[in-house]
């Protein structure tokens, strides 16, 4: 077993992408994500990869989808504005089926908003990111140990499915520092025929675009996308359940909101009242299942989360609306705090009606 | 102590997040779980840093301490700021070389270390930080040559090597102040 380290997020998400074996990484500095490129500045060059500060985000994505094409692991990083000048590369690189990781340390919003933790990028990063009919898979850690984790598990998914992973963590994921193991096996990859290296006159040639002017084509490749999308949504939604077997009040939340809320569960139980967490780490696919399962018997949700109430709406249509669901927020760089995830607890408990 | 819950508070360029770092590395030698969460931005800068500090013997849930068991606090804006969300029975460590006024809390033990003065006087101006770890560990009752060795390992780089012993030394000034 490897010896535990402290690290930060930010630099467990460097060290696991290397050990997944990218070699690749392009980014432009931002608060609360810039020791990811920081970490890669240091470690690149050392082992062979390339580390470039590009001029923009928008140069640093078009990169990416420059080496995603030929079918070499490879990352960008930035926080919420940087993000949003991705976004039309992230609809290219969809177009194109393309895999690659893309980390999104959210900050306060909307616009240039400030440099303190956030969630608020939810409906960006779940609803598609971008102009065009497309998914991204957005994993959501909720500790060191999982920002290395979902990375490792990020490259992975968005090579079975060729299509872009994110992974959405917030400030205080980026700057905090746990204890982290980095001894995990990476999967072996799978083989990329699609990659455009060179036809050596031995095969045809491998074409990587979005563009297609036919409209029945494009509808076509559109449809077999979303079969690929249908299979990532039956198969890889992921998530914890925390104190649920028998909870009244069943708490919704992801990342931060989620190691908030468990304080809040456990003081919950201590004054009678029988709370659970259901945290998603998976936000796109969302979990549905577990959520449909405790509808069943729960007599309130409660969205926890750091924007103005997002991953709401998907706890509202995985619940179909049979129980009410309330929300718990802050918002602009503010975290809600265990006594205000208590109080909503609480006042859920009133509101519940008899099951 | 299950959990204590740690708030290091002073200017930027004091050591706070390190003697953070210190506390947290020390912890996980000893096998408990422990986080470490730094402020960000532009207050680094000159203005207050603050970090955040867990070392429990269950998993950590929210790593933000807003009501810390033991606040060490090396300026006056610090103090000014934090004194209030002490937990009742917990302890304040003050700076007394920088901080004039006295703690207004009756429910907290305090502790006032003049650890700027201290270490200008023993030539480690940079480590008034350390000196304040040493007081705390000591009246913690966590205050073990073994402990202090295993952190300080972690926490100081193999480039660093040679600030082991000037570390050892804050540590033991606080600890007999």
């Amino acid at each position: 077993m490897a010896d535990k380290v402290l690290m930060k997020g930010n630099e467990a998400i460097a060290e696991a992408a290397i050990l997944a074996g990218c070699r690749h990484y392009f980014g432009y500095p931002i608060t609360p994500q810039t020791e990811i490129a920081a970490y890669m500045a240091k470690k690149m060059p050392k082992i062979g990869g390339c580390f470039l500060q590009a001029e923009s985000e928008i140069a640093a994505i078009n990169m990416v989808y420059g080496v995603a094409s030929t079918g070499k692991r490879v990352m960008t990083s930035s926080s919420s504005p940087g993000i949003s000048l991705k976004g039309e590369g992230l609809s290219y690189m969809a177009g194109s089926d393309l895999p690659a990781l893309v980390v999104n340390v959210q900050r306060g919003g909307p616009g240039l908003g400030g440099i303190q933790p956030s969630q608020s990028d939810y409906f960006q990063a779940t609803k598609g990111g971008a102009h065009g009919d497309f998914h991204m898979i957005v994993l959501a850690p909720a500790s060191v140990q999982e920002m290395a984790e979902l990375t490792v598990k990020g490259f992975e998914l968005a090579d079975k499915y060729r299509m872009t992973s994110m992974i959405l963590a917030d400030g205080t994921m980026g700057q905090m520092m746990e204890p982290v193991e980095l001894d995990f096996d990476v999967k072996e990859r799978p083989a990329t025929p699609w990659a455009t290296t060179g036809t050596k006159m031995e095969r045809e040639h491998n074409i990587v675009n979005s563009l297609s002017l036919v409209a029945e084509e494009l509808e076509r490749l559109n449809f077999e996308r979303y079969e690929r999308y249908k299979a990532v949504e039956e198969n890889e939604a992921m998530y914890e359940e925390f104190m649920t077997e028998d909870a009244d009040i069943i708490v919704a939340a992801f990342g931060i909101a989620s190691r908030v809320s468990k304080n809040a569960i456990v003081e919950a139980r201590k004054q009678g009242i029988k709370a659970g967490l259901i945290r998603p780490i998976t936000l796109w696919p969302f979990p549905k299942a577990p959520f449909e399962k405790a509808a069943k018997t729960a007599k309130a949700f409660i969205s926890v989360e750091l924007s103005m109430g997002q991953m709401i709406e998907d706890v509202k249509l995985a619940t179909g609306c049979k129980v009410p669901v309330t929300l718990c927020n802050r918002a602009g760089g503010m975290i809600p705090s265990p006594e205000q995830v208590l109080e909503a607890i609480i006042e859920a408990d009133k509101l519940g009606g008899a099951k | 102590m299950a959990s204590t819950q740690f708030l290091f508070s002073g200017f930027g360029g004091q050591g706070i997040l390190f003697a953070g770092k210190f506390i947290a590395y020390k912890g996980l030698t000893e096998d408990k779980q422990v986080s470490w969460l730094p402020s960000y931005g532009p207050e680094m800068r000159g203005g207050t840093a603050s970090c955040s500090v867990i070392v429990s013997d269950e998993p950590v849930g929210s790593p933000i301490v807003s009501n810390p068991d033991v606040l060490v606090a090396l300026n006056l804006p610090s103090l000014d700021r934090f004194e209030k969300d002490v937990k009742p029975g917990g302890y304040i460590f003050c700076d007394s070389t920088l901080i004039e006024r006295k703690v207004e809390r009756t429910d907290v033990k305090v502790f006032y270390i003049p650890a700027t003065g201290l270490a200008s006087e023993n030539g480690i101006p940079t480590l008034a930080n350390m000196i304040v770890m040493g007081k705390m560990l000591k009246e913690l009752g966590d205050y073990s040559q073994e402990g202090i060795e295993n952190g300080l390992k972690k926490v100081i780089s193999a480039k660093r090597a040679d600030m082991m012993g000037l570390n050892f030394k804050a540590l033991e000034l606080g600890a007999n102040s």
